[in-house]
């Protein structure tokens, strides 16, 4: 066990974890932020995707213990009032089906347009592409992509 | 030709209760009796399973009865009851029920909440609305038939008077109930304003921001979280393990052996293992050391040995109309072609999870993600000894169905486990637990042999459908329906079937049968159109065209469908050039209509899907959203599964995460366009009806586009790649 001080969406946590314990596991079951999902476990899926330093990781495949000093962006800090220009994107296009996997695609998206602010369908595929969805989403993930892209210059749709 | 109108078909008389609150909200209940077959049924036995409440401040909630799986009902059936009211969507609030009897069928599964709800969630609104004029007008003294509505406002044009509807709730609820049968219920697109529209998720700022909405996101006090180590030989049992040198690893409380049941749907054999953390209870099952006990060596290469065998015997008749022998002989041409398709998994994002607490009175309480929770609470009560009446089931949101949550084995699992620890426990499955104890679609050999005449028509066709099965019975899934087409399209039809043994766990898996078998049907058709020198359209509508005897189709809806994609597709109208393909399909399930055109080029054996023109008929359709997103999400599904396979070997499955079993990404993902022929049936679900033609129309796009003729799935056992 060891004792870990993260810094997650603005704000200081500190716990105690076994030094192994993945960043997911430690968001989900020591700090109750459990918009992060679990689903492959061995980084294939995308599902745990958390910003690092604003680049788009695998919470499943990084040890807590060795994020100290990062800042760590999960769903929950995207913008809670859900108004990010992403956020409102994907209300607007209806993208969820089950909804599970798209902690991920968001904030991969999210990435994305940070920066690029205006990408076309194969940096979308590009950039999407390591975030899976059963559902079948895919075609509005890239159609909200396109509508974030506007939101967030047009019409000041960033938060 | 059998017009299937569900709402008005199926003969339940439903009745409505109105109450109000205490705080002064109108409650309107409305329930059914279903038919018993007795007269002496009373009106007063009725069970609500639909609760409207409007509140004084004007805020309208429903309660949302089925789980929320991604199919969109919880936010399709508010919108017919506010579409009825005429009240404004954004006054509107969904709760989640919980498991409870007063609600009658809480499942997702078959499509079926659409054409089940759609009376009762009209009948709601309307006689709410009707009651709310009917204050109105008697507080004006003016007949209720001058009065009428804007969205929360009661009106009378001659005198310009106007009432909101939380001004009229105490008159409203002293009024009689009006009688069901009296009540106009909108029925027609051209009556709708919100249904037919574009409506967001009700849950959607949940889902965006990461608030607790899945089951594996329940998080109580004191709860410990457990994994469960199961035989990889299905129905293997616990020789001994290394239980108490598990017991002593870090951060884990309890380590024990599960007996388990005979049930291969119910508690099976295995080990819990439960710590603080699920991290640390995950890490000390890589400890774990287990002697197995296994009876069954089921292989891949042995069920193709066996299939291949008996192919070659007769098998046992299921159905056989006029005399194909006969007819075959007579042919001028003969058409003949197997195919094959592979066990597949369910593959939820969300790998099978539950939560559960036992009270002080030995009453236990679930947190589920389950298709259907009451077959679960059934299991629960039987596997463990206790009353169906000291079980409470949440229902939470689910990653993803498709079938696979209609099992409740994770409910099961979880209920022994916690009873054991005393502590509120929440059991979470890995994604190799997930992929290794599923409950698959079985695979299937279809061998077909068709007569062609003169004229190039389909006089004879001959079947053998060589499926899994136990005890000389089909399989959950494998089964075929003697009825279904083309019996009844063809004069002479025969139709075959064998058995293979398996004690592979089988279950539904989205549309079960029919988004295997309608690949094979219509895939061979287009070899038979070929064969005939007909254009692939022409031959299915001309098909559609006759029937000898009585047909499951709606043969009209069903050709209006094909007409309208080939028509948004150009079929036949434009030069596709070279390596490009279009491939056409139809079918017909779950009460749904639904034809696909896909577009696909290929560069050698590689191919990409580059769009779909999909039609489909389910009635008017209430949210355009949701619709569409069924409509796309089965066609994704339909290519993502045309690639993958989940092989055995030793009685398990060899696949085990997302490395060896990828669902499609995004790059690979085909445009779609939906095409809605708001017919005037009763309207029905489209969680399944576009997925099995969708398949047969990429692989015919793709026999297009390469000249190869997909007979095996996946597609790479085709030698072609996505």
């Amino acid at each position: 066990m060891s004792n870990v001080t993260l810094r997650i969406n603005g704000q200081s946590y500190t716990f105690n974890a076994p030094s192994d314990m993945p960043l997911l596991w430690a968001l989900r079951d020591k700090l109750d932020l459990v918009g992060t999902k679990y689903s492959c476990g061995v980084g294939v899926c995308g599902s745990c995707t958390v910003l690092v330093n604003g680049a788009p990781m695998r919470s499943c495949m990084m040890p807590a213990a060795g994020m100290a000093g990062m800042e760590i962006t999960t769903i929950e800090g995207l913008d809670p009032t859900g108004e990010h220009a992403v956020q409102r994107a994907w209300n607007d296009e209806d993208v969820a089906q089950c909804g599970y996997c798209q902690a991920g695609q968001i904030l991969t998206a999210s990435a994305l347009l940070s920066r690029n602010p205006d990408p076309g369908d194969e940096d979308i595929d590009s950039a999407m592409a390591g975030v899976m969805c059963r559902c079948g989403t895919y075609p509005r993930i890239r159609k909200a992509i396109k509508r974030a892209a506007r939101y967030a210059s047009g019409e000041g749709g960033a938060s | 030709m059998t017009r299937l109108k569900p709402g008005a078909s199926m003969n339940r008389r439903s009745f409505l209760k109105v109450s109000m609150l205490a705080s002064g909200a109108l409650v309107i209940g409305c329930g059914r009796v279903e038919p018993t077959g007795d007269a002496s049924v009373e009106p007063e036995t009725w069970v609500a399973n639909l609760y409207v409440r409007i509140d004084t401040d004007g805020s309208v909630s429903i309660v949302s009865k089925n789980p929320e799986a991604g199919q969109g009902v919880k936010t399709a059936f508010p919108m017919v009851v506010a579409e009825c009211l005429d009240v404004d969507w954004t006054s509107v609030s969904v709760e989640q029920a919980p498991l409870d009897d007063r609600y009658g069928r809480q499942v997702v599964g078959g499509s079926r909440g659409t054409p089940d709800g759609w009376d009762d969630l009209r009948i709601a609104g309307t006689a709410a609305r009707q009651l709310l004029i009917a204050a109105a007008a008697g507080d004006w003294g003016v007949p209720a038939g001058e009065c009428s509505t804007k969205p929360g406002v009661v009106t009378h044009e001659a005198s310009g008077r106007s009432a909101r509807y939380e001004g009229l709730l105490e008159a409203a609820a002293r009024l009689p109930v009006p009688d069901v049968d009296d009540l106009d219920l909108k029925s027609r697109p051209s009556e709708f304003s919100l249904l037919g529209t574009f409506v967001p998720g009700v849950d959607n700022r949940q889902i965006h921001t990461g608030q607790p909405l899945f089951g594996c996101d329940v998080r109580l006090d004191g709860m410990l979280y457990a994994v469960f180590e199961k035989c990889p030989t299905f129905g293997g049992r616990v020789g001994d393990a290394n239980v108490e040198q598990i017991r002593s690893l870090p951060g884990v409380t309890h380590a024990f052996v599960v007996e388990g049941t005979d049930d291969p749907r119910g508690l099976q054999a295995g080990i819990a293992i439960v710590a603080n953390t699920w991290w640390e209870a995950n890490s000390a099952r890589r400890k774990l050391r287990v002697n197995w006990v296994t009876e069954h060596a089921d292989s891949t290469p042995d069920f193709d040995r066996q299939a291949k065998a008996l192919l070659e015997q007769s098998g046992d008749t299921l159905r056989s109309d006029g005399d194909v022998d006969d007819a075959l002989a007579r042919a001028a041409k003969i058409v003949e072609a197997t195919y094959y398709y592979p066990f597949v998994s369910h593959a939820n994002m969300e790998p099978q999870n539950c939560t559960a607490r036992f009270d002080d009175a030995g009453r236990l309480e679930f947190w589920a993600p389950s298709q259907n929770p009451k077959s679960g609470r059934s299991l629960v009560a039987s596997t463990l000894g206790i009353s169906e009446d000291d079980i409470h089931v949440n229902l939470t949101r689910i990653g993803g169905g498709f079938g696979r949550r209609l099992r409740n084995d994770f409910m099961v699992e979880v209920a022994w486990i916690a009873r054991e620890v005393g502590r509120p426990v929440q059991l979470q499955w890995s994604r190799e637990d997930d992929m290794r104890h599923d409950f698959y679609r079985p695979a299937g050999w279809h061998r077909f042999k068709a007569g062609l005449d003169d004229d190039g028509r389909m006089v004879a066709f001959d079947h053998h459908f060589i499926t899994f099965g136990r005890d000389g019975e089909p399989v959950s899934g494998a089964d075929l329906s003697p009825g279904h087409y083309p019996a009844g399209l063809v004069p002479n039809f025969r139709l075959r079937q064998s058995l293979i043994e398996t004690h592979v766990p089988t279950g539904p898996w989205r549309s079960p049968g029919h988004s295997a078998y309608c690949w094979c049907y219509q895939s061979f058709f287009d070899e038979v159109a070929l064969a005939a020198g007909r254009d692939a359209l022409e031959f299915r509508l001309d098909l559609l065209s006759r029937s000898y005897g009585e047909t499951q189709v709606d043969r009209q809806r069903v050709s209006d469908t094909l007409r309208l994609a080939a028509e948004k597709a150009g079929w036949g109208k434009r030069e596709l050039g070279e390596n490009r393909g279009l491939g056409i399909a139809f079918h017909y399930d779950h009460l749904g209509y639904v034809s696909h055109v896909a577009e696909v080029v290929a560069d050698g054996s590689s191919v990409k899907v580059e769009k779909v023109f999909s039609a489909a008929d389910v009635g008017p359709i209430i949210n355009l959203s949701g619709a569409r997103n069924q409509v796309e999400g089965c066609v994704v599904d339909a290519l993502s599964t045309a690639r993958l396979e989940v092989t055995f070997a030793n009685g398990a499955a060899r696949q085990s995460n997302f490395d060896d079993y990828e669902l499609l990404r995004i790059g690979q993902a085909p445009e779609i366009e939906c095409h809605f022929i708001q017919s005037e049936h009763s309207p029905t679900g489209l969680g399944e009806p576009p997925i099995a033609p969708a398949t047969p129309a990429i692989t015919n796009a793709i026999f297009g586009a390469t000249g190869t003729r997909i007979r095996q799935l996946p597609l790479a056992r085709s030698g072609i790649f996505v």
